[in-house]
């Protein structure tokens, strides 16, 4: 079948091209575990407000290694944690600690939560029975910062190498005459796009499965949910990778112009892919998110590692990511109309 | 003779910038037909229409009296590029396993054929090297074997021998003699006049438009030249 001719071809390219290949796999899996190192390392020295707490108990907590602030009464507290000038507060109410914590950064709940911990059993075994309580403002016990975006940023890393990797070598094919070449042989134009679909499509499975293999198994990224949905988020996310970067091949004459794209496609999507907080964003850009591919791929991604959610709850973004696909390969079997007219 | 190729007053323009002026021209079966002219006469333009690669913008073009483009033609075209479109990570007989699979040729077939177009352009004993290591002309050759794979009825050759040393040239001219032999009709691009001296006919193109047609030897006694060069130039106007 000439689908299949084109499929091993283009294996066959990849495999031989050993730079290429290592980069697809191992530039994301370098810089996953430098953002690891990076956001796990040194400890953090909480600000933690102290609200009307007894003299003995505070005499007892460790206040070396930690920033104390007092409060006399709950709502200035509350307020203080709001702006963020604090990152939690203790209130003891009749014989247990009540610990609020602002939450949405995980390295600092962490550091919080250990400093109290370690403070209370280094003292006096009789105020072991102080029970403690945690409430979180936002976010959630247990969770790293390289927990809270590392999905993210493992869509995006395949997104954008999978862009660029299938958009220069569509490049390379029609700089080089062989796109031409191709469209004087019987081979359909859809053909070509099917055939590039399923060539890099295979290829970047194995991908996916390596990098997010690495980083959930080896760097130890959360995940509660599935790791067969993990795969088909990500084989789904880098199939509109692959048609857009091949796409927009048709609109860059060399490498370097294929290049520029980066800056125009693939970095503004970062903004909308939830690595910031998407409520925050200017309601003049904020419904650009809807229409950028990592929106849904990211948070397909969150859904699943971090929430542990299943087919229902991702289904919508994977239809959406889907659909881009499908639209971009009608686009590209329009653009090589250009070279052939059947 | 039957007209194999059907050029029916085409014309092509680029914007503003016209390439055919107006081309008449049926191209007969069994011949080895060569389009002479300099760079930029329009050569590579007009033999882009006959495989489908470009369409006129005005007139038509027929080929086995089908009009182009159509797929079914093109599969009976052997086609050859100016600029070499090979796959330069893969060695030739992965390149020319791939081409054969997208005419539907079976393995066996691959197999023969490959060993014989690959004898035709002399580099059998090249064939598993990767092509990124091939020189200029061993590239052309490959090209060329490529679009002898499919056994086609008509071959479209855009300056099939730039950068091939005489002795080379010599024996792939022979080769073109060996395929009309058996019925190919062979169309050749070129601006090389001794070249053009070894076709059965010769259409002499410039600036877009056809100047002469016919053998050779009629070009040259219908302008008393000694030499192609001299006819070319008395057809443009210039003596």
């Amino acid at each position: 079948m000439r689908v299949m001719a084109l499929v091993r071809r283009i294996l066959k390219q990849i495999v031989r091209d050993k730079r290429t290949m290592a980069l697809l796999i191992m530039a994301p899996i370098l810089v996953l575990t430098m953002l690891h190192l990076v956001f796990n390392g040194d400890s953090y020295t909480p600000k933690i407000g102290f609200v009307d707490l007894p003299a003995p108990l505070t005499e007892q907590l460790n206040e070396d290694e930690a920033t104390i602030v007092e409060y006399n009464s709950t709502n200035k507290a509350e307020i203080a944690l709001t702006e963020r000038d604090i990152d939690g507060y203790i209130v003891m109410s009749s014989n247990s600690l009540h610990l609020t914590l602002e939450g949405s950064d995980p390295t600092i709940n962490g550091a919080t939560m250990k400093w109290l911990q370690e403070s209370l059993t280094s003292m006096q075994p009789d105020s072991s029975a102080i029970k403690l309580k945690v409430d979180y403002l936002h976010g959630s016990s247990d969770m790293s910062q390289f927990d809270s975006f590392g999905p993210v940023l493992l869509g995006f890393f395949i997104f954008f190498f999978v862009f660029l990797i299938a958009g220069v070598s569509f490049l390379r094919e029609r700089t080089t005459g062989t796109l031409e070449r191709l469209l004087c042989s019987p081979l359909r134009k859809w053909e070509i796009v099917v055939g590039y679909v399923i060539g890099f499509g295979i290829f970047t499975m194995i991908q996916a499965t390596i990098i997010a293999s690495y980083a959930i198994y080896v760097l130890g990224m959360m995940m509660e949910g599935a790791f067969i949905y993990v795969l088909v988020i990500t084989l789904l996310l880098s199939l509109t990778a692959l048609t857009l970067g091949v796409l927009l091949s048709a609109f860059a004459n060399n490498e370097l112009q294929m290049i520029q794209f980066i800056p125009l496609v693939i970095v503004p999507q970062i903004f909308f892919s939830g690595l910031f907080n998407l409520e925050t964003i200017s309601d003049y850009l904020s419904w650009i998110g809807p229409f950028t591919p990592l929106y849904y791929g990211a948070d397909a991604l969150r859904n699943v590692m971090i929430r542990g959610y299943g087919w229902g709850d991702i289904s919508i973004d994977l239809l959406m990511l889907t659909g881009f696909s499908i639209l971009f390969m009608i686009l590209n079997i329009l653009a090589l109309k250009k070279y052939r007219s059947i | 003779m039957n007209p194999i190729v059907q050029i029916e007053q085409v014309k092509k323009h680029f914007g503003k910038q016209e390439v055919l002026k107006g081309i008449d021209l049926d191209i007969n079966e069994g011949e080895i037909f060569g389009l002479l002219g300099p760079s930029g006469a329009g050569k590579t333009t007009l033999v882009k229409q006959l495989v489908g690669l470009e369409l006129p913008s005005s007139g038509q073009n027929k080929v086995f009296n089908i009009p182009m483009p159509s797929l079914d033609v093109i599969a009976k075209i052997g086609y050859m590029a100016q600029s070499d479109a090979l796959y330069g990570e893969l060695t030739a007989r992965e390149n020319l396993q791939f081409f054969a699979s997208l005419y539907g040729l079976n393995r066996g077939r691959q197999k023969d054929r490959i060993q014989t177009c690959m004898e035709i352009v002399q580099l059998s004993e090249h064939t598993d090297k990767q092509v990124s290591n091939y020189s200029g002309g061993m590239k052309r050759r490959l090209s060329l074997a490529i679009a002898l794979l499919h056994e086609p009825k008509l071959l479209v050759l855009d300056e099939p021998t730039v950068g091939i040393d005489p002795v080379l040239r010599k024996s792939i001219w022979n080769s073109f003699y060996e395929l009309k032999k058996r019925g190919v009709t062979i169309i050749v691009t070129t601006h090389v006049m001794d070249e053009a001296d070894k076709c059965d006919r010769l259409g002499m193109i410039r600036d877009g438009h056809l100047i002469a047609v016919g053998t050779p030897q009629s070009l040259k006694e219908n302008m008393n030249s000694t030499s192609l060069e001299d006819a070319f130039l008395s057809y443009g106007g210039v003596n």
